[in-house]
């Protein structure tokens, strides 16, 4: 009744191809947006920040770069993990090596330097594909992990071999370091991924999105109507590499504050980022957001269900969280096996009808 | 002339190891062939198989520590032990129970869908099967002794010390995950060769559209496969679970197996065995040549690389079927 | 729907915050994931402390203890949001896990909480000028790793001269740890060292020692964890390679670590700073108050085993710097900032063990403003693989503060610089 097109006149071209047509999706939007940067600052607190809002925002942007690699472009991609690293031990490095310069700038630069690796990493998808490419991509992601634990230059020649974010600030507020309030950690990457989703949601609607797709409903066909698979594929690799290396340039430097490669950028991390993009829905902006809050918000809230709410013992919580996760992930794709993008899209159709249906 | 007896023993290691790979591998290629499955819960099965071999053998109560918390009794043993060729068996049965249940509860509702749907399923699986082994048998580190011999073979060490001078290293255990694994491929291939159901399997692989016309049950393939492969997952969890202890670790062998699939080819049984074989080989021989030039520790990525390498002139792998693409 | 999910997310959040009252310490354990197995024995040893002095004592100086328990899994992430979820009045913190320490040690000094990792965590923190609010005595890994070597040296009357020592470590910071130890030591007393690097998680080490077979080195060091002790120790077996020479760390000396091999692992060392088993009078009271009626953690299935007894020695050392912080601030609900001072006045003699129960237990600890992980002092257990349990084997024995304390100094003055810190005065 209330959520409809009617009465909503597009009088351009400009109009009719915007991103959320119905008036009441982008008035929705723009309130999201407002009270995620005006409001919740002002209420977030050390928990939600660090168990819940960061981890979101921060994974919400690597699996916007790995859905367009995965969903837009067809590559399955595992090394997401190493990518992440690349971008850690960037930022890492520019950090200490350039106190000066602003943090966003080195930020933005690790993800350059990310999307470098990525596609270099990328070559061999010109050759190889599906299930083989993602088994071969866990070569980028064994051997860069590696690296970073095997070369003492990456980590400033520390004892441990930790990496430890010292403080810089934006606009005179620390985003890093120990003072950093909550939210100046959110505010950043709160702006990084709304930067993230703009730039995502225009490639993907303009050429490139349409050279991705093309690629991955048929890749022979694609070339044969004159897409170039190489710059397809790398420039797929590229971007990609690009938002998960600015993603785990936050999560060690916004986030964590300290990491090591081993623990922080695994295999489980692929992995992780890979599951929030299939559960969310492959090719979907919104799905890489609704992905991202089910594998960080929902293993959260269970524990604290579990343990919190009934006081079951801590380990028994944990194995249930596993299973009721895993069933979940089942449900949901015999439900809907296009992720919860389509589960939203379906919703919205039903809503445009409602309450008559037929 | 020591570099080259060193480099021999460290070969023979490898295949050895590269057998090991092997076995872990042939689970995911089972099911990848009849099914079209990438099973990433393969790894689980074998950590959940051992599990239950050890609990049954052990005579744990299942669910103890939930019953415990629960009801706040102390149930830990039945008192009684299992003799392992028993255990075996019911612990193969269990995993037939398991095959079942994944087909009714989640393969039946997702038949036709894109591979990578099916794969994200078998990652819930993953998960869920990692929960309930814990919650059924608890967390400990648990000793496994089906009473395979371990430890350095006497016979091969003095043999070789009498011919080079030199006596070689080599593993009972490896010796008898040999022989297993030979009996299993040699069996599974007799199954696939010369039984009805066998045949119907690799009809099935084939074309599934196919199969259903001509009347068979993919119900029935799918669940015989799931439990080859839950079988086949028992036996790597023992090999693994005898030398390292059964803990959650054992699942993270499966990780150990994706280079020898991806180098054999998904869908060739004996591509898994020459996959592991090279695979075990290379890594082997790289960490002993050039690894204490870079620093060691290189046999993770090597392996990835290894493979790699390979499929850049090979995409299709050692053994797999050729990819014809048509437009 | 989004509304309903987040006021639903909103109300399991606020239900799990703690209930106000007595004293807090957290308990950030791991019962799951690859270390689950040795996380468990840990965290029941240290709630059992706690529980039986709730029970017997009613606490410390009449406050009771409370222990909330989280899950970290051993992952940062997780640990950090253990650390958010129960730090509201909390004192103070032992995540038993490297990885989660260093993520804290800048937070604790910001929120002005305890942080104490007895045994592992980040060597430097000893210097107490530059780590205000981290504890990590009895010992660290570079004291282990010099009381390893010094054992060795009495082992040879002295001298190690020529001697070949292989380390084998869990390739990442924490196995990383005592290789510039090691290093200093060996051009000391003039053995030479072979680092040998395992990948997590460590189940297939057939290279390795391979590599220890053919090199025949004299002794091996390991710092290892998870899986990968078990597959070591098994492998060590399995090329008869003399299981007296044998030394892994503490985190490398528990049952589950050699049970698997069986009697293949019978005589392998390693070194541990708690005693181990049964045999003290403190079990008696945890049996009357703890495990009879049935309050034990987990049902108390793991009461005596090495990891067991060092999750419970943390636990006693927390309790006695509780104590202590009572006893100079004169009243029973401390702060945070008064348990940071009862911390560097902490003075564990070997009467006051014998007075909890414990004779012998662990070393003397003394602690100041400047030193913070007291003396360093570690001793060695042997596994006895027919009788199923560790054998103490030596003296706690004091390492080489000579060849550590340049180290520890240099790594403190690395931190102060990356991170724009004036150690503060301590005299």
């Amino acid at each position: 009744m209330f959520y409809r097109e009617a009465g909503d006149f597009k009088t351009s071209y400009r109009d009719d191809g915007q991103t959320f047509p119905i008036a009441l999706d982008r008035w929705g939007y723009y309130a999201i947006v407002a009270v995620a940067a005006l409001v919740v600052p002002f209420v977030i607190n050390d928990y939600w920040a660090s168990a819940i809002l960061l981890p979101f925002l921060i994974y919400a942007i690597a699996s916007i770069g790995l859905n367009i690699l995965v969903g837009y472009a067809g590559q399955v991609s595992l090394g997401t993990g190493g990518f992440m690293a690349v971008g850690a031990y960037s930022v890492y490095k520019l950090m200490t090596a350039f106190p000066e310069i602003s943090i966003i700038a080195h930020i933005l630069l690790a993800g350059g330097m990310t999307a470098l690796v990525g596609m270099a990493f990328g070559l061999p998808s010109l050759r190889i594909k599906g299930f083989y490419l993602a088994v071969a991509t866990l070569a980028a992601q064994f051997f860069l992990v590696w690296l970073f634990n095997k070369v003492p230059w990456f980590y400033n020649n520390s004892a441990s071999g930790q990496i430890n974010a010292p403080e810089r600030t934006v606009l005179g507020w620390a985003v890093t370091g120990p003072a950093a309030t909550p939210a100046a950690k959110y505010l950043v990457c709160l702006a990084f991924v709304v930067f993230a989703a703009w730039i995502a949601r225009n490639l993907t609607r303009g050429m490139f999105g349409r050279k991705w797709m093309a690629i991955r409903d048929m890749d022979i066909a694609a070339e044969i109507i004159g897409v170039n698979p190489l710059t397809a594929k790398l420039s797929a690799f590229g971007v990609s590499s690009f938002f998960v290396g600015i993603a785990g340039a936050l999560l060690f430097a916004v986030y964590l504050g300290a990491a090591e490669v081993t623990e922080a950028f695994g295999i489980n991390k692929s992995f992780l980022v890979l599951f929030m993009v299939i559960i969310g829905g492959l090719g979907s902006i919104f799905g890489s957001f609704a992905g991202a809050a089910f594998l960080v918000v929902l293993p959260v809230f269970l524990k604290n269900l579990l343990v919190g709410t009934f006081g079951w013992p801590t380990d028994l919580a944990a194995h249930f969280e596993l299973m009721i996760v895993g069933a979940l992930i089942i449900f949901f794709l015999i439900v809907e096996p296009h992720g919860l993008a389509r589960l939203w899209r379906l919703v919205k159709e039903k809503l445009r009808l409602w309450p008559f249906p037929h | 002339m020591d570099q080259l007896l060193y480099a021999s023993e460290v070969f023979i290691n490898g295949l050895m190891t590269g057998v090991m790979y092997s076995l872990v591998a042939l689970g995911f290629v089972l099911i990848y062939k009849a099914s079209g499955v990438f099973n990433y819960a393969q790894g689980v099965m074998a950590l959940f198989a051992a599990l239950t071999l050890v609990g049954i053998m052990n005579g744990q109560v299942p669910f103890a520590h939930l019953i415990n918390a629960m009801f706040g009794t102390h149930l830990d043993k039945f008192g009684w032990t299992v003799p392992a060729v028993l255990a075996i068996v019911l612990t193969a049965g269990v995993m037939v129970l398991l095959a079942i249940l994944i087909e009714k509860l989640v393969l039946k509702h997702l038949v036709g869908q894109e591979p990578i749907i099916l794969f994200m399923a078998t990652i819930g699986l993953a998960y869920f099967l990692e929960g309930l082994g814990d919650v059924m048998w608890g967390a400990d580190i648990k000793t496994l002794d089906v009473g395979l011999p371990q430890g350095i073979s006497d016979t091969v060490e003095q043999l070789t010390d009498s011919w080079f001078g030199y006596g070689f290293f080599i593993d009972r255990l490896d010796i008898w995950a040999t022989i297993i694994a030979a009996l299993l491929v040699t069996a599974l291939v007799a199954f696939a060769q010369y039984t009805k159901q066998g045949r119907a399997m690799r009809a099935v692989a084939d074309d599934h559209q196919a199969a259903l016309s001509v009347g068979i049950s993919l119900q029935f393939i799918w669940i015989m496969v799931w439990s080859i492969a839950g079988f086949v997952a028992l036996v790597a969890g023992i090999m693994w679970g005898t030398k390292s202890g059964v803990q959650f670790s054992l699942s993270l062998i499966a990780l150990k197996a994706l280079p020898v699939l991806m180098l054999g080819g998904f869908t060739s049984i004996p591509g898994a065995i020459v996959g592991g074989l090279i695979i075990g080989v290379g890594e082997k021989m790289f960490e002993f040549w050039i690894g204490p030039m870079v620093g060691g520790a290189t046999e993770n990525w090597f392996a990835y690389v290894l493979a790699l390498i390979f499929l850049v002139f090979r995409p299709q792998g050692l053994f797999g079927e050729r990819i014809i693409e048509r437009v | 729907m989004k509304l309903k999910f987040a006021s639903l997310v909103a109300g399991a959040v606020m239900a799990a915050a703690p209930a106000m009252a007595d004293l807090i310490v957290p308990n950030l354990s791991y019962r799951t994931g690859p270390y689950g197995a040795n996380g468990t024995q840990y965290a029941d040893g240290f709630n059992d402390y706690f529980t039986l002095l709730n029970e017997r004592d009613g606490g410390i100086g009449g406050e009771k203890i409370q222990v909330p328990e989280c899950e970290t899994a051993y992952n940062t992430e997780k640990g950090v949001e253990c650390y958010e979820a129960t730090k509201e009045g909390a004192l103070v913190f032992n995540p038993l896990s490297t990885g989660i320490t260093y993520q804290l040690i800048p937070k604790v000094s910001v929120d002005k909480k305890v942080l104490y990792t007895p045994g592992y965590g980040r060597t430097s923190a000893k210097d107490g000028a530059v780590f205000e609010w981290v504890f990590n005595a009895p010992a660290n890994y570079w004291d282990g790793a010099s009381v390893a070597i010094k054992y060795l040296l009495d082992q040879n009357g002295g001298d190690l001269n020529g001697k070949k020592v292989a380390l084998v470590y869990h390739n990442s910071a924490y196995g990383k740890e005592p290789i510039r130890t090691l290093q200093e030591l060996g051009k000391k007393h003039g053995f030479t060292l072979t680092e040998i690097p395992v990948e997590a998680p460590g189940q297939e080490q057939k290279s390795q020692w391979l590599q220890i077979r053919r090199d025949k080195p004299d002794y091996v060091l390991m710092w290892g964890w998870g899986v990968m002790n078990q597959v070591a120790i098994q492998e060590a077996a399995n090329i008869r390679f003399p299981m007296e020479n044998f030394i892994g760390i503490w985190w490398a000396g528990s049952e589950l670590d050699v049970l698997p091999a069986g009697d293949g692992a019978n005589g392998y060392k390693s070194l541990t700073f708690n005693g181990v088993g049964m045999d003290y009078p403190l079990y008696d009271d945890l049996k009357t108050h703890v495990i009879d009626p049935g309050k034990a953690s987990q049902g108390g299935e793991h009461v005596g085993s090495a990891v067991y007894s060092r999750g419970m020695y943390a636990a006693v050392v927390i309790a006695e710097a509780i104590r202590k912080a009572q006893e100079l601030s004169g009243t029973s609900a401390i702060s945070p900032e008064q348990l940071r001072d009862g911390f560097e006045q902490l003075d564990i003699t070997p009467e006051r063990l014998v007075e909890i129960g414990l004779p012998d237990f662990g070393p003397e600890i003394k602690l100041s403003c400047a030193n913070h992980g007291g003396s360093g002092m570690a001793r060695l257990q042997q596994w006895d693989a027919a009788a199923k349990k560790w054998n103490l084997i030596t003296e706690f024995t004091e390492p080489d503060a000579e060849v550590l304390a340049p180290l520890i100094a240099e790594d403190a003055a690395a931190y102060t610089a990356e991170n724009n810190i004036t150690p503060r005065a301590c005299d």
